[in-house]
């Protein structure tokens, strides 16, 4: 009910393009920590919520501490042999290489879409907004051979059409492979960004003279800017760390030389070493966000909910946009999905289906509360972050990213390290598997809950606690209720890609712990792809009914 | 509407997450197996372990590389009895950070000298065969190359695979070091790089671009190619073997060894003798498409009579396939990694 409180805009400065009567987009630091410092609480942070961030921060030590005790064990002539030489130069440049046209690829195919069904009269938003967020449920494996199946002298293509066209491959395989099932990260952040632009904006900015272009390029642009960074952040980490599909592809990258040496060499000390060279490129992303993100200070200062936007009339150019819509679509889901069915159609799923099911509960089980767990913990982090500024708290938002950085392997070897030592009784079970979970995709989760608290607004807190609430109760009063869709998105986020994961779930789930990504790779390693289809499309269709559900529930709260 | 779904979803969960326990209860007797074999392909056969001998069989399936690293650091705090290893280079990483224990003499009577290691440390179980996979549409049998060194040969520029990688591979440019020497390999790896060989993330990888039409042959091992065929009977691949005795057909081995650390050494010695007894032999050849390490053994009439894989196969003892690290500095040296 409180979020139904009528605007009454507060006027602020009137440069278009800087900040307008209801939203400061600030770019000089220095602007920045005013607005930070008028806006920081009185009260002090309540010492439970600092639980949480101390928590993630000790528990990130402990990969990178690995990491560094197996680096020191290395023979330096021997890693100077591995490190320094001209491959490796090679493979840093082809990685650069990927994470750009990655971004620029899915940033593509992301932002248009996002227009479409936000400020459009496209039909069907609802369902594109649906298909275009679903790649998230699709292993990129299963991405990678769809693609791949596509060319061929036994290709779809060859199937239809009767010609045949070279399978995709090296940079360009790869990167429309990562794009097709990333893209969606950059489309959810850049709609929400969109959905949260208030269209009094736009119209300060016509009013004093801009063209539509110049108002998309100089308001919407710099205002959306703060979503994108964050999807791209996600997008350019998964693309650093990728292996799978970009050695289907056969593209040479830099985490191909760390797989080379845990997988082929057995070996867990120069594996160590090359996986700190990886976490100090993704320093890069991080980076870029921490510049571009927050000396930029987003948010309505009015309170209520902005108008909805006007939306643009396509008129003639419905159909071009419902054809570019359906091509990404067949490509990131269709293509996907029908491989899939027509793996099945050569061995029949049905034998397979009671061991699918167990399987399935499994991932279930790993996934669901490694997904809670994650939000649980981000969620206080970004809250102290939007509401208690401070260089702690900006250190707890950037410590969740190392989880995401760290190869998979390297954080799975971490923590059997770690628990073997600190707290064997929670060696291989359940407990671990979601802790390190949570971990590995804190980041994930970060994203859609801090964005919707940054749109909270803060007067109903103050207005809380002025009445003699606690802080707590002031947040589970008045914040919790305006972030459920936040919440919902980022428990959607962690269950879809901790039911992809792989390394994790090797070494560290409970013996005899089966789950669907496992079962899949023991069958498409042994030449048994028909076998792995029936667990794949588990994986997609459960996957794909979370991201439904959040979309739905979402809807509903909209509307 | 929305709540009744949301709700019902979560308690589905919840009921997943408590009725998941992975592990069968009520057996007195336990082993715990570091399986680096698919559990597609073996778990029929743990299954009936259990049935046979009442011992309840804890499994933990995962790559075999990524199992030998994770038994590498657990150390002597692991809790597995055993690991079955799909690449004799893993175990012997194992057997040189001993972390394995010698095996009873008698386990290995009745092994052909093709699958003998001089070590006792760890048993093979099924033998695996390194073989050409073809295109028979752009290769006729008469330009098939007769040894693996003829793969350099100008007329097949461009027009192989390899999955360096792999461990298969590996293994196999170990036993080439071994018995052809070290320049001798070195200077066929360079020629294949100069011959534009083309790396592919692994063996499924390989003879799904030799159907797809995209390379013309590859080298990988024996049982990919037929599990494609048993999937899909018209998928034009072909394969054949190199000249008796080439290092191109090696047979390398799925192994099993029992950890040092082993809480339950004779349960683990029971399913060790299990894999070598004739059913078992027969399952992997029958089943999966792998040679048996028991001469006395149906094969599988997809694969050549045992007497023939004897014949074309290179005598190389086993043991050699433990020096994995010589051969990754030299796969770099070449620049194939």
């Amino acid at each position: 009910m409180f979020s139904r409180i009528s605007k009454a805009p507060s006027p602020c400065c009137v440069a278009p393009g800087r900040c307008n009567t209801l939203t400061f987009v600030t770019k000089h630091p220095a602007d920045a920590a005013s607005l930070r410092h008028r806006r920081r609480s009185i009260a002090p942070v309540p010492p439970v919520l600092l639980i949480p961030p101390v928590l993630i921060a000790v528990s990130m030590a402990i990969p990178l501490f690995y990491l560094v005790l197996r680096t020191a064990e290395a023979d330096i002539s021997i890693l100077l042999e591995l490190v320094v030489r001209r491959r490796t130069a090679v493979l840093l440049g082809n990685t650069l290489a990927l994470t750009g046209y990655v971004l620029v690829l899915s940033t593509a195919m992301a932002v248009p879409l996002a227009w479409l069904v936000v400020r459009t009269n496209v039909p069907g938003q609802r369902v594109i907004t649906l298909l275009a967020t679903m790649p998230l449920a699709i292993p990129g494996y299963v991405m990678a051979h769809a693609l791949l199946s596509l060319g061929g002298t036994n290709g779809l293509i060859m199937t239809l059409f009767g010609f045949s066209v070279p399978r995709p491959g090296g940079l360009h395989g790869a990167a429309w492979a990562l794009s097709l099932y990333a893209y969606p990260y950059v489309f959810l952040n850049a709609r929400a960004a969109l959905l949260s632009l208030d269209p009094g904006t736009e119209e300060s900015a016509r009013s004093l003279g801009y063209g539509s272009a110049q108002v998309f390029l100089r308001v919407v642009v710099p205002l959306i800017m703060p979503g994108l960074v964050a999807g791209w952040v996600i997008v350019a980490l998964y693309t650093l760390g990728d292996f799978g599909a970009v050695a289907l592809m056969r593209f040479d990258v830099f985490s191909y030389a760390i797989y080379t040496q845990y997988a082929a060499a057995f070996d867990r000390v120069y594996a160590a070493a090359l996986a700190l060279i990886l976490l100090a490129l993704t320093a890069g992303p991080l980076w870029l966000e921490a510049h571009l993100l927050h000396s930029r200070f987003v948010a309505r200062v009015g309170s209520g909910v902005a108008r909805r936007p006007r939306r643009t009339a396509l008129g003639g150019w419905t159909v071009p946009a419902l054809l570019f819509t359906g091509a990404v679509v067949l490509l990131s889901i269709g293509l996907p999905v029908l491989s899939l069915v027509y793996w099945m159609t050569l061995e029949s799923p049905v034998p397979q289906l009671p061991r699918v099911l167990m399987f399935f509960r499994n991932s279930v089980a790993a996934a669901l509360p490694a997904a809670a767990l994650a939000v649980l913990l981000v969620l206080p982090v970004a809250y102290l972050r939007t509401r208690y500024p401070s260089r702690i708290s900006r250190l707890a938002e950037r410590s969740v990213y190392v989880g995401y950085a760290v190869p998979p392997l390297a954080l799975a070897l971490a923590m059997v390290f770690f628990s073997l030592r600190a707290v064997p009784w929670l060696y291989q079970t359940l407990v671990l598997l979601v802790f390190t979970y949570a971990l590995n995709f804190l980041a994930l989760a970060i994203g859609p809950v801090r964005s919707s608290l940054m749109l909270a607004p803060r007067r109903l807190e103050e207005a809380a606690r002025s009445v003699g609430r606690g802080p707590l109760a002031a947040f589970f009063l008045t914040v919790l209720p305006v972030l459920r869709t936040g919440i919902l998105a980022s428990l959607v986020l962690v269950f879809v890609m901790a039911m992809k994961e792989l390394p994790i779930a090797f070494l560290l789930a409970p013996t005899g712990f089966t789950t669907l990504s496992v079962a899949v790779f023991s069958r498409t390693s042994e030449g048994m792809l028909a076998a792995a289809a029936p667990y794949a499309a588990a994986i997609v269709l459960l996957s794909s009914m979370f991201v439904g559900l959040m979309l739905r529930y979402e809807g509903q709260e909209l509307s | 509407m929305k709540k009744t779904l949301f709700g019902a979803i979560l308690i589905a969960a919840l009921f997943g997450t408590a009725g998941a326990s992975g592990r069968p209860e009520g057996r007195t007797e336990t082993i715990t197996l570091y399986a680096g074999r698919g559990e597609g392909l073996v778990q029929p056969l743990i299954e009936q372990f259990e049935e046979e001998t009442g011992i309840s069989v804890r499994v933990r399936y995962g790559g075999t590389a990524e199992l030998a690293v994770l038994i590498q650091e657990e150390g002597s705090r692991s809790p597995a009895d055993l690991f079955w290893g799909q690449d004799g280079g893993a175990l012997g990483a194992l057997a040189v950070a001993d972390l394995l224990r010698d095996l009873p003499q008698d386990i290995f009577a009745g092994v052909p000298d093709i699958y003998r290691s001089q070590r006792n440390n760890w048993v093979a179980t099924s033998g695996r065969a390194r073989v050409l996979a073809y295109d028979p549409r752009v290769v006729s049998s008469g330009d098939l190359p007769g040894s693996i060194f003829d793969l350099t040969d100008p007329r097949f520029r461009g027009r192989v695979a390899w999955a360096p990688t792999n461990g298969s591979f590996q293994a196999f440019v170990t036993a080439m070091r071994y018995v052809h020497g070290e320049d001798r390999t070195l200077a066929w790896l360079q020629g294949m790089l100069a011959n534009d060989v083309q790396p592919y993330r692994n063996n499924t990888a390989i003879v799904e671009a030799i159907g797809a039409g995209e390379i013309a042959m590859g080298i990988t091992n024996n049982y990919y190619l037929l599990r494609f065929l048993a999937a899909d009977p018209a998928f034009p691949v072909r394969q054949t073997f190199f000249d008796a005795e080439d290092i191109g057909n090696l047979v390398n081995v799925a192994g099993a060894g029992i950890l040092r650390t082993a809480p339950n050494p004779t349960g683990a010695e029971r399913f060790v003798r299990f894999l070598l007894e004739q059913e078992a032999q027969r399952f992997f050849t029958r089943e999966i498409y792998e040679y048996p390490v028991r001469d006395s053994v149906d094969m599988n009439p997809e694969l050549v009579p045992y007497s023939e894989l004897l014949r074309l196969s290179p005598a190389v003892d086993l043991d050699v396939l433990e020096d994995l690290e010589g051969t990754l500095t030299m796969l770099r040296r070449a620049g194939a990694l």
